[in-house]
C-alpha cells in the first residue's frame, strides 16, 4: 500500500511543491471512503476539509425549491474537491454527494490554514493551486451558462 | 470566361474537394422511407432514391442539399453508416423554415437531394493513430458516419475516444447507439450535459472538461470536432494544452451555404468556401479566420 506522501507527489496538483511540504500535508491527510449515496459534506457544513477523488464519483449539487436537486456538477478520479476550507467564512456553498463507491484522500483544511499563516510559502503555493482550479471551474461555468447547444448557437 | 470560374469548373471535372456529378445544381428525388424524433426538436429522415437505380456513396462529414418542394433548400450533414448505400440518413433540427418542413415530411414524402457535398473527416490519415472525437450538441450527426467508419475498421486505428457533450440528458442524440458503443471494450465513450436535475447519473460540466482525462497520446492522435463554434474553440484550446498540434485537428464548419459547389459564395469563410473546401478542415487551414468576428 502506497505511502500517503507517495499518494501525494503523484498528484498533479502538488507537482513542483518542497518535500517539506508535502510531508507536513501528508500529515494532514487520511484515506475516506464513502457509499454510493452517501454525503461529502452538505452546504452549509463548515468547510474544514478539501479532497482528492481517488476512486469514484461526486456529484456537486443544489437543491432548489419546486425544482428539487440541481446537479451543478460532477468529478471524478483525479478531480480535487472544494476549496470553502481557505476562505472565509468556511463554509459549503453546495452539497457533495458520492453517486458510486468514491474513495478519497481527505485533507485537514483546519491545520492547513494554520500552518499557511505561519508559513507563507506553504500558504502561496497552495493558493496558487487553488486559484488554478477555481479558473478552471469559473471557466467551465461561463461555457455551461453560454447555453452553447441552444436554438442561438 | 472568368478566372474563378474555370477554378470552379476545373474542380468539377477533376472531383478535387466536389463530387462529380452530372448536374451539381439539380436535386434528385428521394422518398422518406422513416422519420424518427430524437429529441424534442431533432429528428433523423431515412431516404432512399426514388428511382433506386443507384447506390448512394459519400464521404463521412460531407453534406446534402435537401429541397422541401415549395419551401427551399438546407444544407445538411449526412449521418448514416457510409457502407450502406441504399439509404441516405440525416439528423435533422428543426429551428428554421425549411427544417421545419422537412419535419413535417412523413413516410412516402419526397424530397430533393443534391450532393453529397464537401470534404469529410481525414479518416485515411488517422490510420494506425489514435482518434478522439469531440462532439457537441447536434455535432454528433456529422460525426455518427465517421464513427461507424471507426468501428467497421476497428483493427485499423489506434484508442478512440468519444467525447460528447449535450445541453441536458434529454437532448442526448443517439442515446441507444451511445450506450451500446460504450459497451464495446474498445472504444472510450465519454457523455456529459451542461445541467441536470437529481435523476441524471452522468457527467455534468462542459465537453471541454472531458478533454483532460480522455486517453490518446496527443503526439500522434487525431482529433475530429464538430460542434457549435463557441465549443470548438475552447475544445482546441483544451487539446493544445493537452500538447495536440494544430495539424492534428479538424473541425467541421458551418455557413450560409446555398449553392453547394463554391459558386454563389454564400459560405465564403475569407479565402475558403466552407461548402468547397470544407466543411471539414485542418485547423491549420483556418486558425488564422477562427477568432475573426468579422467573417
Amino acid at each position: 500500500m502506497e505511502n500517503l506522501d507517495v499518494i501525494l507527489k503523484k498528484h498533479p496538483f502538488f507537482h513542483g511543491m518542497t518535500e517539506e511540504h508535502l510531508r507536513f500535508i501528508a500529515g494532514c491527510a487520511a484515506n475516506e471512503v464513502y457509499k454510493s449515496g452517501e454525503y461529502l459534506f452538505r452546504e452549509g457544513e463548515s468547510a474544514n476539509k478539501f479532497y482528492f477523488i481517488r476512486q469514484g464519483h461526486v456529484s456537486l449539487e443544489l437543491h432548489a425549491p419546486e425544482r428539487g436537486v440541481l446537479t451543478i456538477q460532477t468529478l471524478g478520479e483525479g478531480d480535487v474537491l472544494g476549496w470553502s476550507w481557505l476562505i472565509p467564512p468556511y463554509k459549503w456553498h453546495f452539497d457533495a454527494r458520492a453517486t458510486t463507491l468514491t474513495r478519497v484522500l481527505a485533507l485537514d483544511g483546519k491545520c492547513l490554514r494554520k500552518k499557511c499563516e505561519e508559513d507563507y510559502q506553504l500558504g502561496y503555493e497552495l493558493m496558487k493551486r487553488i486559484a488554478h482550479i477555481m479558473e478552471e471551474r469559473l471557466h467551465a461555468t461561463r461555457l455551461q451558462l453560454l447555453d452553447m447547444y441552444g436554438v442561438h448557437a | 470566361m472568368e478566372a474563378w470560374a474555370a477554378e470552379k469548373e476545373q474542380d468539377l471535372k477533376t472531383g478535387n474537394a466536389v463530387s462529380v456529378l452530372q448536374d451539381p445544381m439539380v436535386p434528385e428525388q428521394f422518398r422518406v422511407v422513416r422519420r424518427k424524433s430524437e429529441t424534442a426538436d431533432t429528428f433523423t429522415l431515412i431516404l432512399e432514391r426514388a428511382q433506386r437505380d443507384r447506390a448512394f456513396e459519400f464521404q463521412p462529414g460531407q453534406f446534402n442539399m435537401l429541397y422541401v418542394f415549395g419551401v427551399g433548400e438546407v444544407p445538411i450533414s449526412i449521418s448514416g453508416d457510409p457502407a450502406q448505400h441504399d439509404r441516405l440518413v440525416h439528423t435533422i433540427r428543426a429551428v428554421g423554415t425549411v427544417t421545419r418542413a422537412l419535419d413535417k415530411l412523413r413516410k412516402e414524402a419526397v424530397v430533393g437531394v443534391r450532393g453529397p457535398f464537401g470534404r469529410g473527416w481525414p479518416l485515411e490519415k488517422a490510420r494506425q493513430h489514435d482518434v478522439v472525437i469531440v462532439a457537441g450538441g447536434i455535432g454528433l450527426a456529422p460525426l455518427r458516419p465517421a464513427i461507424y467508419h471507426l468501428l467497421r475498421h476497428r483493427d485499423a486505428y489506434g484508442r478512440v475516444a468519444l467525447l460528447y457533450g449535450a445541453r441536458t440528458p434529454d437532448d442526448i442524440l443517439y442515446l441507444k447507439e451511445l450506450e451500446k458503443w460504450r459497451g464495446r471494450f474498445d472504444m472510450d465513450v465519454q457523455v456529459t450535459v451542461d445541467r441536470a436535475m437529481g435523476d441524471w447519473f452522468g457527467n455534468v460540466g462542459v465537453v471541454t472538461q472531458l478533454v483532460r482525462k480522455a486517453e490518446f497520446n496527443p503526439d500522434q492522435a487525431i482529433a475530429m470536432v464538430c460542434g457549435p463554434e463557441i465549443m470548438m474553440r475552447f475544445t482546441i484550446y483544451e487539446l493544445q494544452r493537452r500538447g495536440m498540434q494544430n495539424d492534428r485537428i479538424y473541425v467541421s464548419m458551418e455557413r450560409n451555404m446555398k449553392c453547394a459547389i463554391g459558386f454563389c459564395g454564400h459560405c465564403q469563410y475569407g479565402p475558403k468556401f466552407i461548402c468547397k473546401d470544407g466543411p471539414v478542415f485542418p485547423y491549420t487551414e483556418i486558425e488564422n479566420l477562427f477568432g475573426i468576428r468579422e467573417i
